[in-house]
């Protein structure tokens, strides 16, 4: 046991996706998860109930005693916002090289090549990284990016903003501007099950305005970026997200990683990291 | 003509990327195949009673094999065709039976027995490999000749997204020369784990 890894709360199942008990890993461990009557249950390997939570249309536990309620998105609640179940994707990295990732924004350009980012509009503006005390989160704002598709509802290249937000080690919301109401953001999340400390499996979510696309549209949009950060995340090296430095040399670009990394060793979360520079 | 399209699908890649290079404009419908199931939905049945994807509109025609697909849209491109495809579209095939199901196994969990999966792909690639090799000794980069055919557009994918399915492309260099020489016609799209060739397209 190690409070500080499973007093946690982790995504394990998108609830309208269970329709048979089945096993998955939490945190290298078997676990059996269900629904019955519209509740949802998940066992340890012991037989013995874990808690649950079912928010954002996914099922949520934790092999520990979580000392607070998972985090909320507020804004995700507002009406004619579309909830988007984007399904999962296994992928064969630590869990923090994923969230990691998400926080990224100067490889759009070369991995999301004409939909995220292009050339020549490489650079990233400095913005705004702090580790929010109060509420024990990483927030990144005022992180501006060309993008010639910012979404499936995007009509043509716009300079987007973002906000990223760590409010747990192992997930991330993004708000960036919506492209049909660009007085409002849409809200992507990167959900990772951490299923061993080198794999995972990922439930992106979105909550988005887009009245002209179909469900199946935004899902195949989001599972196309997704897929495109696969192959790049697989064959990061070292394996482990290193949390000292020495290893890795970080550029202006990288201050949210910067400070995720930090926010990491600060708070004792070491599954998927590595301590020691090689 | 529409394309009912899954946009991870590496058979519904091979006919976008056909489209692709011969110009031909391709109407998409996204179909939420994962984690939907929506090409088992009343409305996809009614068009494919086998519940697969792709399937191609064209008019009154409807097609559902990627292989026939390919075929339709060169039916006027004599030059994206040879008299040796049918052994190459049949290998595709075998091509889609492994390394194909070792990538939906391991990308969005696919019940699968892994590892003859992999160890059949493995075959696979050798043949593909030691076939490449021969043709190069002849001074041929394609499956069939000089020029690439609908055999090349129905191997390449399932081949390109090896490492999708935990099998490496590594130990193969006629491969990957010959997914270089694909990767580089004129017209060419990307899927994602297929990347274009940005080196190329902007030389220093």
């Amino acid at each position: 046991m190690n409070a500080a890894i499973d007093n946690h709360w982790y995504p394990v199942a998108m609830i309208t996706g269970i329709d048979a008990p089945r096993e998955t890993l939490l945190l290298g461990k078997k676990i059996t998860l269900g629904r019955e009557d519209g509740t949802c249950w998940v066992l340890d390997a012991s037989g013995a109930e874990l808690p649950t939570v079912e928010r954002f249309g996914h099922l949520w536990t934790s092999p520990g005693q979580p000392n607070r309620d998972l985090f909320t998105i507020p804004e995700a609640d507002n009406p004619g916002r579309r909830l988007v179940d984007v399904g999962s994707v296994k992928v064969k990295c630590s869990p923090l090289r994923a969230v990691e990732n998400f926080l990224d924004i100067a490889h759009f350009p070369f991995v999301h090549t004409d939909i995220l980012g292009a050339e020549p509009h490489t650079e990233v503006d400095r913005y705004d990284v702090k580790i929010r005390e109060e509420v024990d989160e990483v927030w990144a704002t005022k992180v501006k990016f060309y993008q010639p598709q910012a979404a499936k509802s995007a009509a043509g290249g716009i300079t987007t903003e973002y906000m990223y937000r760590v409010p747990a080690p192992t997930c991330s919301v993004l708000y960036k501007t919506c492209p049909p109401r660009p007085g409002e953001w849409d809200i992507i999340t990167l959900f990772v099950q951490p299923l061993t400390d080198e794999w995972c499996e990922v439930w992106p979510w979105m909550a988005l305005y887009d009245d002209d696309s179909t469900m199946s549209e935004m899902v195949s949009f989001q599972q196309l970026i997704f897929m495109q950060d696969r192959s790049i995340l697989e064959n990061q090296i070292p394996r482990k997200l290193p949390l000292d430095p020495g290893m890795e040399v970080p550029t202006q670009a990288d201050m949210t990683s910067v400070a995720y990394r930090r926010w990491l060793k600060k708070i004792g979360y070491t599954y998927g990291a590595q301590l020691v520079a090689a | 003509m529409i394309l009912y399209d899954y946009v991870l699908s590496a058979s519904c890649y091979k006919v976008r990327l056909m489209a692709a290079l011969l110009g031909t404009p391709l109407t998409l419908r996204a179909v939420n195949f994962h984690p939907g199931r929506e090409h088992k939905s009343p409305e996809m049945l009614a068009l494919n009673p086998k519940g697969t994807l792709p399937i191609l509109q064209d008019g009154d025609t409807v097609l559902t094999d990627s292989a026939d697909i390919l075929r339709h849209l060169t039916a006027d491109h004599p030059e994206w065709q040879s008299s040796d495809d049918d052994r190459w579209l049949d290998f595709a095939s075998d091509l889609n039976d492994s390394l194909g199901l070792a990538r939906l196994h391991d990308v969005i969990g696919y019940a699968a027995d892994i590892d003859t999966a992999r160890a059949a792909g493995v075959t696979a690639l050798r043949k593909l490999e030691a076939h490449l090799t021969e043709q190069r000794f002849e001074g041929l980069i394609f499956l069939t000749g000089k020029t690439p055919t609908i055999a090349d557009i129905a191997c390449f994918p399932n081949t390109a997204l090896a490492p999708d399915g935990g099998v490496s492309l590594d130990p193969y260099p006629s491969i990957r020369l010959w997914m270089r020489a694909i990767r580089s016609l004129p017209g060419f799209i990307e899927m994602p784990g297929i990347h274009r060739l940005h080196e190329l397209a902007h030389p220093a």
